[in-house]
């Protein structure tokens, strides 16, 4: 109990660093942060198996994009410059709505009993087996037949969702860019080239 | 073994980790010294041989010096993250030992420190957070070579990670758990080397990748990058980088004798030896090869690397994968 | 993307550059590690100068600078003097007041030694002559010449093949200060001048 509490101050400290930064990587450090407390929020839960998974995608592949775009944008070590506020309008709906939200969510944690001790919780939230069973939520082979069975539709609905995402970034982003030296270019130019050649020997 | 059992649990964790990390430390020591020495006799060199016997003393010569140097911070650095990064790297490196078996799991638990039922995943989990030691630091560094490091770093990483993911979980198939002691116990008849032997090359190649070495090695590439993305670290802190890295090298090298090499599992039915030797024998075989790896081949060019990670290493890991599955869903 | 494929998938060619590298692991290797091991050098190597005498151990050299004239850098200073019948130095008129070598400066050429009418100069097959600082590069006669207990020196064409017994000596004088006149040679040349000018006046 004493766990949870301190993790959950950890946990909303690391988040409000996250916002609260103007230099961009100390934002993703202390994501970092939050998402390794996370990771032991759901040991805590006796889900060793959705902890290892939240450390292997959200900062193994997720985040680390965050840095390498960072990397790349900005190359110094500078902060955000800190402009005017661009959207004063949209912040105060925005913020309304995030805290209905949030209000939501608590009230809907509170009826779920989650304050209770973790062995008790994991048991109560476990996902495919019936309340009770140990470790349904920590192992491999349940968490994949829930995903496969049970889950199935959201499962595929998320997958095609960044599907959708993949491919709108490559038509973004993809074969008009000039940068992206494509082979039928690379003979167009190398044609060029030589025909100028040619010409600068006749003339 | 009776201490064991009544010690409390803290204590006996404490103890074997602090065992353990001597021991890691002086592998790491000697690894660098064995690198340097078999390097230098491929290249018809003595190698080191100045400090004690045979060069012996070598790495606490060279503990020493880099303890003295002078630890500089560059005027455009980050100073917070650029302190830090060195620690994220050797804390995700040493992490690994915390769940590796390094022998047949006895009462009182004494070859290993923890068993994680998600073992190879856990160890996924700490080389993911590794990367940030190389791409935080390179960034923080507020110089261009290191940025280009650290930006390669990550590129590598994403690509090589996946490859390496998917090589694996074909051994995780036949074994049927991704418990490390587990796995090495699915391996007591056959070693998850023959049936897994396009895995096995995969797995090999992408650990190359993963731990930055040559001729994977483009985070650092001295030819292009000074020193990639420790160009600006000096004294203790470079000193950290590179003992995350021999330190790394030796977790693939466990990884890669507990999932394809048997473990501890004897060769030739030579039970008489103990299993641990069986388990160094075969790391040492591991760290052999990186360090032969180094000294034959070229460092690779970047769109090359990158074209081999996701056109050839990756199709060939999932179509392994592939097969894996069905024949064991068919058959196993 | 087929120049790609033939690369990578060349297997062939890496274990073949794998077995290279682990053939060499056990090929001799042809390094000498120096200051323990000593490497042979030519019969006629061009090392550290040195200054002969007769068997009635007076001083071969007669000061006639002609070694000085004749070499190409610039590094040999010879300042004669009278020999008197008190104090007889060299057979002839003249001997070798003083006499100094900027090892520095010279180039190991020989041509000292070919234009000493006397024999006087050889360059024996010492090298080992590290200092700390550059004036004690300038080799003057207590270095240079053979001390009279030690016979008349390395004779011009007989040198000994290898390194003679007593390289350490000339490690072990680290300074250049002239006991007898207690000058330091770094400030050499402006001493030189006003002793030539102390000479001629």
């Amino acid at each position: 109990m004493l766990l949870f509490w301190l993790l959950g101050i950890l946990l909303i400290a690391s988040a409000v660093f996250v916002v609260m930064q103007r230099k961009p990587v100390y934002s993703v450090v202390g994501l970092l942060l939050h998402f390794a407390i996370l990771a032991v929020f759901y040991l805590t839960l006796n889900a060793e198996f959705l902890a290892v998974i939240q450390i292997v995608i959200y900062t193994g592949a997720i985040l680390i994009l965050f840095v390498f775009v960072i990397a790349l944008l900005s190359s110094g070590t500078e902060a955000f410059a800190a402009g005017p506020n661009r959207m004063p309008k949209a912040g105060v709906p925005a913020a309304l709505l995030a805290l209905v939200a949030l209000g939501l969510l608590i009230y809907g944690v509170s009826r779920g009993n989650l304050f209770a001790s973790g062995a008790h919780v994991a048991a109560s939230t476990s996902i495919a087996g019936p309340p009770g069973t140990a470790n349904v939520f920590g192992s491999v082979a349940d968490f994949g037949k829930a995903l496969f069975t049970t889950h199935l539709l959201p499962f595929e609905i998320m997958a095609l969702i960044l599907m959708v995402a993949v491919v709108g970034v490559v038509a973004l982003a993809g074969d008009e860019s000039p940068y992206v030296p494509t082979r039928k270019r690379a003979s167009a130019v190398e044609r060029e080239m030589r025909e100028a050649i040619v010409r600068a020997g006749e003339g | 073994m009776a201490a064991i059992h009544s010690a409390p649990l803290w204590l006996v964790v404490l103890v074997k980790s602090a065992l353990l990390l001597l021991v890691v430390i002086t592998t790491f020591a000697y690894a660098m010294l064995a690198e340097r020495k078999v390097m230098a006799w491929m290249q018809l060199r003595p190698g080191p041989n100045r400090v004690g016997p045979w060069g012996l003393l070598q790495p606490a010569a060279d503990a020493l010096k880099m303890m003295f140097k002078e630890d500089l911070t560059p005027k455009t650095a980050d100073p917070l993250i650029y302190k830090l990064a060195p620690f994220i790297s050797l804390i995700s490196a040493f992490g690994a030992y915390a769940i590796i078996p390094f022998s047949e799991p006895s009462p009182g638990d004494l070859w290993s420190i923890g068993n994680v039922n998600a073992g190879i995943l856990f160890i996924f989990a700490l080389t993911a957070l590794g990367v940030y030691g190389i791409s935080l630091g390179g960034w923080a560094s507020g110089s261009k070579y290191p940025l280009l490091g650290s930006v390669r770093s990550t590129a590598q990483m994403i690509s090589y990670e996946l490859a390496m993911s998917m090589s694996v979980i074909g051994v995780l198939l036949l074994a049927g758990t991704t418990s490390l002691a587990g796995i090495v116990h699915a391996q007591h008849r056959i070693w998850f080397v023959i049936p897994q032997l396009i895995g096995f090359v995969i797995y090999l190649i992408t650990a190359v990748a993963e731990t930055n070495r040559a001729p994977f090695d483009l985070v650092e590439a001295d030819a292009e990058l000074v020193a990639g993305f420790h160009t600006e670290y000096s004294g203790l802190r470079f000193g950290l980088f590179f003992i995350a890295e021999y330190v790394n090298m030796l977790t693939v090298s466990c990884i890669a004798t507990l999932l394809f090499l048997g473990g501890w599992n004897p060769l030739f039915g030579l039970t008489v030896v103990p299993g641990i030797v069986w388990f160094l024998l075969k790391v040492s075989f591991f760290l052999f090869f990186y360090i032969w790896l180094r000294a034959t081949l070229p460092r690779f060019r970047y769109d090359r690397l990158m074209a081999f990670g996701w056109k050839v290493l990756l199709p060939a890991a999932t179509a392994n994968l592939v097969v894996t599955a069905i024949v064991v869903a068919y058959i196993g | 993307m087929a120049r790609m494929h033939k690369s990578l998938y060349n297997v062939g060619a890496l274990l073949k550059g794998l077995a290279t590298t682990f053939g060499f692991m056990f090929v001799r290797r042809p390094t000498i590690e120096y200051p323990s091991v000593k490497k042979q050098h030519a019969p006629r190597f061009h090392g550290l100068h040195e200054l002969r005498r007769y068997a009635d151990a007076k001083e071969r050299c007669i000061g006639c600078e002609l070694c000085a004239v004749a070499c190409p850098a610039n590094a040999i200073t010879v300042i004669g003097a009278e020999n008197t019948p008190q104090d007889r130095r060299s057979p002839g008129e003249r001997y070798a007041a003083r006499y100094e070598i900027d090892e520095l400066r010279c180039i190991f050429c020989g041509m000292c030694e070919e234009a000493c009418p006397t024999d006087a100069i050889v360059l024996t097959p010492r090298f080992e002559m590290a200092g700390l600082r550059r004036g004690a590069f300038v080799y003057a006669k207590d270095r240079l010449l053979v001390p009279p207990t030690e016979g008349v020196g390395t004779a011009p064409d007989e040198r000994p093949n290898g390194i003679p017994s007593d390289l350490g000596r000339v490690a072990e004088i680290k300074s250049t200060t002239d006991v007898q006149t207690g000058y330091d040679a770094t400030n050499r040349g402006t001493i030189l001048k006003k002793q030539r000018k102390g000479l001629a006046g």
